[in-house]
């Protein structure tokens, strides 16, 4: 686990506008390998399994992780209300 | 308990033959338009937690807790007559968690009126989508009450599609008007914080938020998402019953500023490897005004031997650094503005893994029809500072 802590932390120390530049360059070069893909050909993408957001049976998962860190959002699920007190 | 077991069983059984009712046909454009059922859902999970660093006594001390959670969800659709297919979501959901450390709040009664409670929390759903203009809209409304907090929220969405139909851009604006009880540790309960039988002072908490995000299809396996999102709370953040011990061994109620900006952003993956692999992989960077930075990995595998079937085990690394106010047992002083030993705002890495289980064969799960699928999922949490949880979740999927 030592190496990942390294990598997030090169990560992090690097100045903004390079952090920016990085992920900029990443998004890039994604959407620049785009292809068009016809509706018969979605097949796949269609697969229940490949959804882009979070499925219900990770709900209550979601719930007490957003609890017991100090980390939320950004993960298409709720953001505030309800206590969390425990 | 033994009310809310019935309830639960109670709502399975509506839920069951409700749904279990013939599904109209949609063969003509005139029954296209009438409201049809999609499909319900119910989610049953029990979690159990266990640590030594409870907030409320202070950063010592048991975390003990369980909760037992159950939702019931269903979905109907209707085309209109400009052929939009609208869908509305309903959903309850209801919680019972024991916890040993708010039985700490009153140290001096048997069990005090936070050791045993139930969360119940609704939702409303509609989504719009104009299939001809690549272009949906959406608006929810929800709540959740449980003793000492009430909490209504509301949320407006609109997406649009690229011009290829290969992305979609998507906004949401989202808002939670919360108010909870300032139920004070029983030796700091001086004036205006005496409660009178159950009627305890109170407070405003805020949340405004904002998501923007953009799907983009990469090739026939491959598709991503990129989400972000700005997040403004109001009001009191911290939590009254949260005790805070001194370095001159003097207890306080935590004291968090009255503000806080968080602004994560995250990007997703799914990709369809061969014919019986997908891989789903999502990472987060997290920042706030409290001087927190997090960072979340995830990777779920998912093995599919047949259409009808597959296992996805997954792991899940988290880091997180410690927000400014935060300080364990005993290290604070009173030099400082804020203050909290919450662990849960403290330095700690964490990881989760388990497995999932998800079989939905076309003549239904047992031959029943109506039982589209099930799934079956179990996690393990430890955090870096001895915490320890487990979660288990079923799913079951009527249609």
């Amino acid at each position: 686990m030592q190496n990942s802590f390294r990598l997030t932390n090169y990560f992090t120390n690097l100045t903004s506008p390079v952090r920016l530049l990085i992920t900029a360059g990443f998004i890039f070069i994604c959407l620049s390998s785009c292809t068009t893909v016809k509706e018969y050909q979605k097949n796949k993408l269609n697969d229940s399994e490949m959804i882009l957001s979070n499925r219900k049976i990770e709900k209550t998962e979601l719930s007490f992780l957003s609890y017991r860190e100090g980390a939320s959002g950004a993960n298409a699920g709720k953001s505030g209300g309800g206590c969390g007190c425990n | 308990m033994k009310k809310i077991t019935l309830s639960i069983l109670a709502l399975y059984i509506g839920v069951l033959a409700v749904f279990s009712q013939t599904k109209p046909s949609s063969d003509s454009a005139y029954r296209q338009r009438k409201l049809t059922f999609a499909e319900a859902n119910i989610v049953s999970s029990y979690y159990s937690q266990d640590g030594n660093n409870s907030a409320i006594t202070g950063g010592i001390g048991t975390e003990k807790l369980t909760d037992f959670s159950n939702s019931f969800s269903f979905k109907l659709t209707r085309v209109d007559k400009k052929w939009r297919k609208h869908s509305f979501d309903a959903e309850l959901g209801i919680d019972n968690y024991t916890s040993a450390s708010s039985d700490r709040i009153d140290m001096k009664a048997n069990s005090s009126a936070s050791y045993n409670d139930t969360r119940i929390y609704p939702s409303l759903n509609w989504t719009m989508e104009d299939d001809k203009k690549g272009l949906t809209w959406g608006a929810g409304a929800s709540a959740s009450r449980e003793f000492d907090y009430l909490s209504f929220g509301s949320q407006v969405n609109v997406a649009k599609k690229t011009k290829n139909r290969m992305g979609e851009f998507g906004m949401k604006l989202f808002t939670y008007l919360d108010n909870l009880k300032l139920i004070y540790p029983i030796e700091l309960r001086t004036g205006a914080f005496i409660p009178r039988g159950d009627d305890y002072p109170t407070a405003a908490r805020n949340t405004f938020g904002s998501t923007f995000s953009y799907n983009q299809i990469i090739n026939a396996q491959l598709q991503i998402s990129i989400l972000t999102d700005v997040i403004l709370q109001q009001g009191y953040l911290g939590l009254p019953f949260h005790r805070v011990y001194f370095s001159d061994n003097s207890v306080h109620v935590e004291k968090l500023p009255d503000s806080r900006l968080k602004t994560p952003i995250s990007i997703r993956a799914s990709y369809f490897a061969g014919d019986h692999l997908i891989f789903r992989g999502y990472y987060r960077y997290y920042q706030d005004d409290w001087g927190m930075t997090a960072h979340t990995i995830s990777l779920e595998p998912v093995i599919k031997p047949t259409a009808f079937f597959s296992v996805s085990p997954f792991y899940r690394f988290y880091s997180q650094q410690a927000t400014k106010y935060f300080a364990p047992y005993q290290q604070h002083t009173a030099a400082n503005t804020y203050y909290t030993s919450n662990f849960d705002l403290s330095t700690f890495t964490s990881h989760f893994y388990g497995a999932g289980l998800r079989m939905a064969p076309p003549n239904g799960i047992l031959g029943w029809q109506h039982l589209g699928a099930l799934e079956l999922r179990y996690g393990h949490y430890s955090r870096s500072n001895n915490m320890q949880s487990d979660i288990v979740t079923l799913n079951l999927t009527i249609k």
